[in-house]
């Protein structure tokens, strides 16, 4: 369920010496967390995090979406992918930028708008998606909302490589490529910036999710749709909700992603979707703390590969990995073990 | 006990000629049921005699797709479950559906999900007076409570609105005898505090010792209804529900 704090009672009935578990929850991730950091350095170890906080804002969409309508949403990659092409659109062809702007008064408004706007933009098209392709089909059986996102994935891409092509276009650079220096380190100041908007980002998500109402009505639809509509709970505004904030998370990113990578095409949402999904499984599907865990943990694997010299077999070790918790714990890593939906 | 004396009863509920549908299954074949203001009014009848729907069809959780729905004297049958909530009316459904993850104090509140912080604290209080099992143990969770606790909660959620009408699903059902004998004292209570009541049961006895009327449904339809006094000693009934010979 959606981010109901994942508590210790997961797995309490394995026999295991159950007074050092809690120790070792922590323990275990603090040790990897460390061993990361030593094998890497400080360089790549920034990388995986600034890669990895791309990939959790993503997998928050899915797990949201699936935690609520049990729905994956194949098109949330492509809801990225567009929230990264209205950022271009607004700061490259709509105010002419190109380069860094180095003044930080000039460059906050700029960013702050530019994050506004795809945030709105991308949240509208997911609010309308839902609108008109998922909730036609709430009561159909479960394969045919499925068929229509992976539909509505290839309108949006169609949507987008009538009008920029089937080309990359440059997404203007526009945060200075400034370095911060730590010892021998150079960390570069836009990944920080990166994980920080996305750190806070998450932390927003949770305590929306468990301090206000509409919080509440989104973790009662998806425990039980039909005893929260008996409390008072509107689940078809609440659905709505939860599709405009994933959708708006996914523009976030694409937004970060652009000015990471400085260019942007039709079908980036593909890949980066593909693997952000496979965060929010990893994590544990519906469970947004894990979402966040599971993008952070793809995005060590794939620049941990690299540091190793395997760098084209990225993706291979990312999915051996999904393969190879799911045998362990089916429902990934943070994920409610079968049984508890009592 | 009928109130004889009582002219022009004031209805909270009712329902006329209501046909509802499960896809393609016709589960309600136009029903007409009413429920006066004050007075507890069950349904009883087999397993899929449309009990279950009638309630779900009455707060809103489907739709007739004939026939009306009057609550207060306004049409609701087209009115969303959320909205009838507001309006007045609490459903405490089949299987009790608390959420398991949430405690019971959390519960309580999802009940009061409608109404102001305030009126929450109210309510809760007298929740716990009418249930101090539910306040010893308010930090447990919902899915870690037994059977009895779990209807007192679901009942104690459903009246966090302060409803004008109660829906009360099988509140009995998979109880040990002791405590179906208290669920049904609190009923009592319940109503006795002004609480007009539309109680499903299976036990048919023990609904229509609390119940001042009652319906018998089968197969969708009411084949007969009444003073639960009358019902309590017709024949039909004696044989099919009460396992009388």
């Amino acid at each position: 369920m959606t981010a109901l704090p994942a508590t210790s009672e997961a797995g309490a009935r394995v026999p295991m010496g159950a007074s050092l578990r809690p120790l070792l929850r922590l323990v275990i991730p603090a040790l990897l967390v460390v061993g990361a950091y030593a094998f890497m350095g400080p360089e790549q170890f920034v990388n995986a995090m600034t890669r990895g906080a791309i990939y959790a804002l993503i997998a928050l969409g899915y797990t949201m979406v699936y935690g609520i309508i049990e729905l994956i949403n194949f098109a949330h990659g492509d809801m990225f992918m567009m929230g990264a092409f209205v950022s271009l659109t607004f700061l490259g062809q709509i105010l002419g930028l190109t380069g860094s702007i180095t003044e930080i008064a000039k460059l906050a408004p700029l960013l702050v708008a530019a994050f506004f706007i795809s945030m709105i933009v991308m949240g509208a098209v997911g609010v309308t998606i839902e609108r008109l392709a998922y909730k036609p089909l709430r009561a159909a059986p479960r394969l045919a909302p499925l068929i229509t996102a992976i539909g509505v994935s290839f309108i949006l891409q169609n949507i987008v490589m009538l009008k920029y092509g089937p080309y990359q276009t440059n997404s203007p650079k526009i945060f200075p490529s400034v370095d911060i220096v730590i010892g021998t380190a150079k960390i570069p100041a836009l990944s920080l910036f990166i994980i920080v908007v996305a750190v806070v980002m998450m932390i927003a998500l949770q305590l929306f999710i468990g301090r206000t109402r509409l919080g509440r009505a989104m973790r009662s639809t998806a425990a039980d749709r039909d005893a929260a509509q008996l409390m008072g709970v509107n689940i078809n505004r609440t659905i709505a909700i939860t599709f405009l904030i994933g959708a708006a998370l996914a523009g976030a990113a694409g937004v970060v992603n652009g000015l990471q990578y400085g260019v942007s095409r039709f079908d980036d949402g593909f890949q980066a979707g593909l693997k952000a999904f496979t965060a929010a499984v990893l994590g544990g599907i519906g469970n947004t703390v894990g979402a966040a865990l599971g993008g952070f943990i793809i995005g060590f694997i794939e620049v941990g590969a690299t540091v190793m010299g395997f760098s084209r077999w990225g993706p291979a070790i990312v999915f051996g990995t999904l393969v190879i918790v799911l045998v362990f714990r089916p429902s990934g890593l943070l994920g409610q073990q079968l049984g508890e939906r009592a | 006990m009928t109130a004889p004396t009582t002219v022009a009863t004031d209805v909270v509920l009712k329902l006329t000629n209501v046909h509802s549908y499960y896809g393609a299954i016709h589960a309600l074949r136009g029903i007409d049921i009413e429920v006066p203001r004050g007075e507890i009014v069950t349904l009883i009848g087999a397993n899929g005699a449309g009990k279950t729907t009638t309630l779900r069809t009455i707060s809103g959780l489907l739709h007739p797709r004939e026939g009306s729905v009057e609550f207060n004297g306004q049409d609701i049958s087209r009115v969303p479950a959320h909205e009838l909530v507001v309006k007045g009316i609490g459903h405490a459904p089949e299987g009790r559906r608390i959420f398991s993850r949430l405690t019971i104090y959390e519960n309580l509140l999802m009940g009061g999900f409608t109404r102001s912080k305030d009126e929450n604290t109210e309510q809760v209080e007298r929740v716990y007076e009418l249930f101090p099992r539910l306040r010893e143990r308010h930090a447990q969770k919902g899915g870690t409570l037994s059977g009895g606790e779990q209807q007192m909660l679901a009942i104690g959620r459903a009246l966090m609105t302060r409803p004008d009408v109660l829906l009360l699903d099988e509140p009995s059902l998979g109880l040990a005898p002791i405590l179906v004998q208290q669920i049904f004292g609190i009923i009592r209570e319940i109503n006795a505090s002004g609480m007009t009541i539309l109680l499903v049961e299976q036990n048919a006895l023990q609904a229509l010792s609390v119940a001042n009327r009652g319906y018998v449904l089968q197969t969708g339809e009411v084949v007969l209804s009444g003073s639960s006094r009358d019902l309590r000693e017709n024949e039909m009934v004696r044989k099919a529900y009460l396992g009388e010979d």
